[in-house]
Order: C-alpha cells, then sequence, then structure tokens
C-alpha cells in the first residue's frame, strides 16, 4: 500500500503536454529536410566530384555552407529521433536498450558536430 | 515483468504490398543515418585539404562506393517520397485503402525512377568527367 496519492504517482510520468513533442519535432525536422536533401541530391550528383577545387568551391560559395551545415544538423537530428523509435521497438532489456539509445545520441550529436566543423572549416579556409 | 496476454502481432495479418513500404521507409531511415556518416566523412576529408581528399576519393569513385552512392541516392528518393505519403496522412489525406495503395504504387514509381537517374549520373559519367 502506498501513501502516495495518485497525483504524486502520475507525475513524472510522462506528461500530457511532452508526450507528443517527440512526433511533432520528427515532422517538423522531416519538413525542415525534405528541400534540403533535394537540394544536396541533386547537387552532388551535378558536383565534378573528383575535382578538389570545385568540390570546396562549391561547399563555400554563397549560401551553400548555410544550407550544407543546416542539412547536417537536421539530418541528424531527424536520424537520432527515428533510430529512438527503432532501438526502442526491437532492443530489449533496460541495460542493452539505455545503451544503445545513449550510443546513438552521442554518435548523431557526434556527426553533427563534425559535419558543421568541417563546412565551417572549407568556407572559412576559401574566404581567408 | 509477470506474463502479460499480448496482442497477435502483425504475422496475424494477411500480407500486402503496402506492407512492405512501410518497412522500407524504417529500413532505408536506418540506411540513410548510415549515409550521413558517410556525408561528414567525405565532408571532412575536403575540410583536412587536398591529400586527404585524394586518399578518400578512391573509395568514392570504386565500383562499391559508385553502388554504396547509388543506394543512398535510391533511399533517399524513396524515404522523401513515402515521407510526404506519411505527412498527407498526419493531416489526414489518403487513409482509404485505395487512396493509400494508390499513393503506394506513386511512391515505387517515382522511385525506380529517380533511382534510374541516380544510377545513370553516378556510373554513366565515370568515363566522361572523372
Amino acid at each position: 500500500m502506498s501513501l502516495r496519492t495518485p497525483l504524486a504517482r502520475a507525475l513524472n510520468h510522462g506528461s500530457a503536454r511532452d508526450g507528443v513533442g517527440h512526433w511533432v519535432v520528427q515532422r517538423v525536422t522531416a519538413i525542415a529536410l525534405a528541400p534540403l536533401a533535394i537540394w544536396l541530391l541533386v547537387a552532388l550528383l551535378s558536383l565534378p566530384l573528383a575535382d578538389y577545387a570545385s568540390v570546396t568551391g562549391w561547399v563555400g560559395a554563397g549560401l551553400h555552407p548555410v544550407l550544407l551545415a543546416l542539412t547536417v544538423l537536421i539530418a541528424a537530428w531527424h536520424a537520432w529521433l527515428g533510430l529512438q523509435v527503432v532501438i526502442e521497438d526491437y532492443v530489449h532489456g533496460f541495460l542493452s536498450r539505455t545503451l544503445a539509445l545513449l550510443c546513438s545520441l552521442l554518435l548523431h550529436v557526434l556527426v553533427a558536430a563534425a559535419g558543421v566543423y568541417a563546412v565551417l572549416r572549407i568556407a572559412l579556409a576559401g574566404g581567408a | 515483468m509477470a506474463e502479460r496476454p499480448l496482442s497477435p502481432h502483425i504475422t496475424v495479418y494477411r500480407w500486402a504490398y503496402t506492407m512492405t513500404l512501410s518497412i522500407l521507409h524504417r529500413i532505408t531511415g536506418v540506411a540513410l543515418a548510415l549515409a550521413l556518416l558517410g556525408l561528414v566523412a567525405w565532408l571532412l576529408s575536403a575540410s583536412l585539404g587536398a591529400d586527404a581528399y585524394a586518399a578518400l576519393l578512391p573509395l568514392l569513385t570504386s565500383l562499391p562506393g559508385k553502388l554504396l552512392a547509388a543506394l543512398a541516392a535510391a533511399a533517399l528518393i524513396y524515404h522523401f517520397c513515402n515521407g510526404l505519403r506519411h505527412l498527407a496522412w498526419d493531416l489526414g489525406w489518403g487513409f482509404e485503402r485505395a487512396d493509400a495503395r494508390r499513393s503506394a504504387a506513386l511512391v515505387v514509381a517515382v522511385t525506380l525512377i529517380g533511382a534510374a537517374i541516380c544510377i545513370y549520373v553516378i556510373f554513366g559519367r565515370s568515363a566522361g568527367a572523372a
């Protein structure tokens, strides 16, 4: 028997306002990513990838660094949310699931940071 | 945890091809997370200078590299198209069985055409540009 009130037991076990947050952010990042991903795909297909100067020139040109950094950031965010659901569905057991979720989070943060760093480095080297 | 009664899972349902699209959305999503690693590796190598880029380039222009790039492009087109389908559903559009099947066929058709164009560009220009 517990002396806690039903309200106290319910609190901090998923609030009515936050539960939908994951779902909403996954859609918002999807909408943001849609034009960016198509832009990047078309750009990569038309870039002469073997030519280092044209690759770095393209990365640093105009708004490209901003769009590229946004693409990497939002893609990492969207992928993190998606993989979270996949892990929660298929990885069972508290410890392994928690570890998998933690590894996924850290990897996605690392990928996002590395991508933004690379884009900035190319863009700023070109400008200097 | 105590054994609780579970509702029958997806294996009890007759297979419908829309179910294949559903699981493909998840598979391409995971594949695209891996492709993001590739994209960032490419950007990092370019940021480290011409030598680092030249060291990575053979991976990209080799046959396995091109195959992976083509797969990633196809996965992106599929995930994009089917993602639009999901967003439409979120707005309440296209839920009827006939609509869902029509949009599924459209997604498959657009993906096949898009993938064919990507394969043509990725494998076709090896003779010319590189």
